[in-house]
């Protein structure tokens, strides 16, 4: 009976004790990952395969691992912070919590793809989109601006995914560009007027199906799934509002290393490798369809090309996303 | 408190025919003998064997005499575990407290809170009622009339529960892709949970003395009347009970309402948590949301009432009979193949149809055995940290109960009734805060699962402790040996076959967890039910569905379980 109940509590502290440090052991650097998981998924696959270090993904959003980032302060376990969108990359650059980028990194960006401070490095990029269905709305009627949405006559016509970041994203430009008062206003315009989904698939998949006539998204959701099935986004065309209009903002994914990474260098050389020539090639070859923005980089050639977008200038590090959030909330969005 | 009440008459009025009588007396819906009912734990099989210890004591009128020197050392185990499974609320107090009344006023009334409110109260106040209904429908069918193949629709009424939530709400979805809002929510609701409500009720009924149903036919009431008049009422604890399982997973649940885009608190609470990580937006909808859990436990306490059901008199009931259906048969038949339909056929048939669809493409056997490796180990691990947390509880209220015991009960219990994202986002905040080295750790999970499923595991057990003489464990003492081991050589051991089955209980609430699992889990982590959630997110419908017919597969037979022991606990 005494080995019996040694034998009990033995397996009790070892299912406490033994996962944890085995498991620390092997896994590498770790990526607290807000990119599409397939996209970061390819990153680490081929920085591993090129360099034999391991890499250990940890899947979030943007704002909740910015914002746990903050949290955790020092003690992160994350080396590196990967996101969709540049307003989480300028929280946690406020906190102080990035080490600078090896300047090698930074000179494969060009400087509009940067933060002046050199805190993070822009790794990715997407664009606004009107996603809207073919059947249901002709050109002519389509929204010349972002701030048109706003008027009565979208009244339950639209859609967008108040809880994702990209959305999120989209909001900081607007009030980068336009100032608090006006983006309140919008937003409770907003409130009024837009059916909400969670995801911007979710979307698309809405306004292929018609049931409702568009939705403010990224590009790249349209071109995945042509690249698919083509199932959801059959009767789906993107309008591109362009002339410098909040809704042709351009949006910045970006990559940084903690300054409490425990494995520094490993942590820089992956961030290199994701904005040199292997990294970026995942974008131009890849299913992700994002724009690849390294300085010979090309994108894949089915996009409209990144310079032909007329997208607004908003400087990343200036994001707010705390704003955003308080602003959304205050509008009932979330 | 009824059966307790009861057991102590049953032992005196028929005291020679105890284990005869005890059979006849199991009254399965029955589950409430602390102040507060097993609730979180979701779990109509522990519900049921709970009834088998109401009756114990009785059986035991010397409990507790003599123990009083290991009582209190495990008393003093059982005081704490409970402290620390009240963490989660202590937290959301201290939350409050921290952000400053004016804040907590702003964040909690604002026209949003109200909009979650409207839609959660609503989804409720509509989703109960039509499961009550149809649940009575179907129970009656199968347990009292003559309906053909009674005992397939019987358990074809029990098999949705095999299906997670966010399954069927994935099903549905891609059946119908437009499907949104209260009514789509009720529907999938309804469909998701009603077993919850059917398994107690269909044990009840089989239950009924027929003496009180003949006597009010004799008094010239006619069927119709009969049934109003005495079938439901005797009903009526069944129906509390399974309606307060379906009103908290309403609360609780994440997933199902996500796909049909219809946000209630804990939607709202998860965007918030996506958006903020731990802000105290996020707590304040917690807090709202712990408020109408202990609502709805005190609204069940309260409807319960504390009238008789048992029948008094010595000698057994006599068999039911079973009503004729005649021509109305093949009427009647279309009530349960509709709802299997709805409830089998329609999830079934939508994974089948991605499985094809994606071919043997979406079977990526490194992803979904590494999925399936890890979802096993967080299963079986946070299974046997519940189970051992339970034992000092569970040994106490059946050798020492008194009020201590029951209030130390009735915490596990509310903090159990908590949904997961609650009880997850303390745990992050706390961890991140004060206790950094167990932040994102196995520990916390296993732990954050342990306060969880806690009601689970401490039911079970305690039905087997209740079968174990305490007299072993006295003559285990007497005979030199220490306390703990004259424990674990006797009612320890004897206690195994409850243990395995609260484990079981357990191990299948942590397959189909999401939200806590997705918060609190160590990098690296990804179980079936978090692969699922991703790619169903992607629209990714065909990689989705092997990790569905997965976690239905490793449910099916604890559902199967849990039919055969209802059967069982009514004496079948």
């Amino acid at each position: 009976m005494k080995i019996a109940l040694s034998t009990l509590a033995g397996a009790a502290l070892a299912l406490g004790l033994i996962a944890g440090p085995a498991k620390a052991e092997d896994q590498g650097i770790i990526v607290y990952n807000a990119q599409h998981e397939s996209l970061a998924k390819e990153w680490a696959a081929g920085f591993t395969k090129e360099t034999g270090i391991k890499v250990t993904l940890r899947n979030g959003g943007d704002s909740d691992f910015s914002n746990q980032i903050v949290a955790e302060g020092a003690a992160s376990p994350a080396d590196v912070f990967l996101t969709e969108n540049s307003p989480a990359m300028a929280l946690v650059e406020a906190a102080g919590l990035f080490a600078p980028v090896d300047a090698d990194t930074l000179a494969q960006a060009p400087q509009e793809y940067q933060p002046s401070t050199g805190k993070w490095v822009g790794v990715a990029a997407r664009s606004t989109v009107f996603a809207y269905n073919k059947v249901k709305l002709k050109e002519d009627q389509l929204p010349k601006s972002l701030l048109d949405l706003a008027d009565p006559s979208w009244k339950g016509r639209w859609a967008a995914s108040p809880s994702g970041p990209d959305f999120q994203a989209i909001v900081s430009a607007l009030l980068e560009l336009k100032g608090e008062a006006a983006t309140a206003d919008w937003l409770k315009a907003m409130k009024e007027n837009f059916t909400a989904y969670k995801g911007n698939s979710t979307v698309m998949k809405a306004v292929n199906a018609g049931e409702i006539d568009g939705g403010v998204i990224y590009h790249y959701y349209y071109f995945g799934d042509q690249a698919k099935t083509g199932e959801n986004s059959r009767n789906v065309a993107l309008h591109y509002f362009k002339n410098q209009d909040p809704g042709a903002f351009v949006s910045i994914s970006g990559g940084g290393v903690l300054a409490s990474s425990k494995h520094p260098k490993e942590a820089q050389a992956f961030l290199k490798w994701v904005t040199g020539k292997g990294g970026q090639d995942v974008l131009k070859t890849g299913t992700s369809y994002e724009y690849a923005i390294g300085k010979d980089a090309q994108s894949n050639p089915k996009l409209v090309p990144l310079t032909d977008l007329q997208a607004p200038k908003v400087d990343p590090a200036r994001l707010n996303s705390k704003k955003v959030i308080e602003l959304m909330t205050q509008a009932g969005l979330l | 408190m009824l059966p307790r009440e009861f057991a102590f008459r049953g032992s005196v009025l028929f005291g020679d025919r105890l284990v005869d009588d005890s059979r006849l007396r199991f009254d399965p819906p029955e589950c409430h003998i602390a102040p507060l009912p097993p609730a979180g734990g979701g779990d109509p099989a522990a519900c049921l064997m709970q009834s088998a210890i109401d009756m114990m004591p009785a059986m035991l009128p010397a409990a507790g005499m003599k123990k009083r020197r290991s009582a209190s050392w495990i008393t003093l185990a059982a005081a704490l575990i409970s402290l620390v499974a009240l963490l989660p609320l202590a937290f959301i107090v201290w939350v409050a407290i921290q952000t400053g009344w004016d804040t907590v006023v702003a964040l909690i009334f604002r026209p949003r809170v109200g909009e979650l409110l409207v839609n959660t109260v609503l989804l409720v106040v509509v989703t109960v009622p039509i499961a009550i209904v149809l649940s009575v429908a179907l129970a009656w069918l199968t347990e009292r009339s003559d309906l053909p193949g009674n005992r397939w629709w019987s358990w074809l009424s029990v098999a949705p529960l095999a299906i997670p939530a966010f399954v069927h709400s994935y099903a549905w979805i891609s059946f119908v892709p437009g499907l949104h809002g209260l009514w789509a929510g009720v529907l999938v609701s309804v469909i998701a949970y009603f077993p919850f409500l059917y398994l107690p009720i269909a044990a009840a009924l089989r239950r009924l003395d027929p003496a009180l149903e003949d006597a009010a036919a004799a008094l010239g009431l006619g069927p119709w009347r009969v049934f109003a008049r005495v079938v439901l009422p005797q009903l009526r604890l069944a129906i509390c009970g399974g309606s307060l399982l379906v009103g908290l997973h309403l609360l609780a649940e994440y997933g199902l309402y996500v796909f049909i885009r219809f946000d209630t608190f804990t939607t709202a609470i998860v965007d918030q948590f996506q958006s903020t990580f731990n802000g105290p937006a996020a707590n304040m909808l917690a807090a709202v949301l712990v408020v109408c859990c202990l609502f709805l436990l005190a609204l069940e306490v309260m409807i319960r009432g504390e009238e008789r059901y048992a029948r008094v008199g010595s000698g057994a009931a006599r068999k039911q009979q079973r009503a004729r259906l005649g021509r109305a048969t093949l009427f009647c038949l279309l009530l349960p193949a509709g709802v299997a339909l709805l409830s089998l056929g329609v999830p079934f048939v939508t994974v089948g149809r991605w499985l094809l669809a994606g071919g043997t493409e979406v079977w990526r056997w490194d992803e979904i055995g590494l999925a399936l490796g890890q979802t096993l180990f967080l299963a079986i691990a946070g299974a046997v940290l519940a189970t051992l947390a339970a034992m000092p509880m569970a040994w106490i209220s059946i050798r020492a109960p008194g009020p201590l015991q029951r209030l130390l009960e009735s915490c596990n219990y509310i903090v159990g009734a908590l949904p997961g994202v609650v009880i997850a986002l303390a745990l992050v905040t706390i961890t991140v805060r004060v206790a950094l080295p167990l932040y994102q750790t196995l520990f916390t999970i296993l732990f954050g699962y342990a306060l969880m499923f806690l009601p689970r595991a401490l039911i079970s057990l305690r039905a087997s402790i209740a079968q174990a003489p305490v007299e072993l464990e006295r003559a285990a003492s007497s005979l030199g040996r220490p306390p703990v081991k004259a424990l674990w050589s006797t009612t320890i051991r004897l206690s195994a076959p409850g243990a395995a089955a609260g484990m079981a209980m357990v191990a299948l609430g942590i397959t189909n967890e999401l939200t806590a699992t997705q918060m609190l889990a160590p990098n690296g982590t990804r179980t079936l039910a978090m692969a699922f959630w991703s790619y169903s997110g992607e629209i990714d419908y065909a990689s989705a569905a092997p990790y569905a017919l997965i976690m239905v597969a490793m449910s099916l037979p604890m559902t199967w379980w849990l039919y055969i022991q209802s059967k069982r606990m009514a004496g079948r």
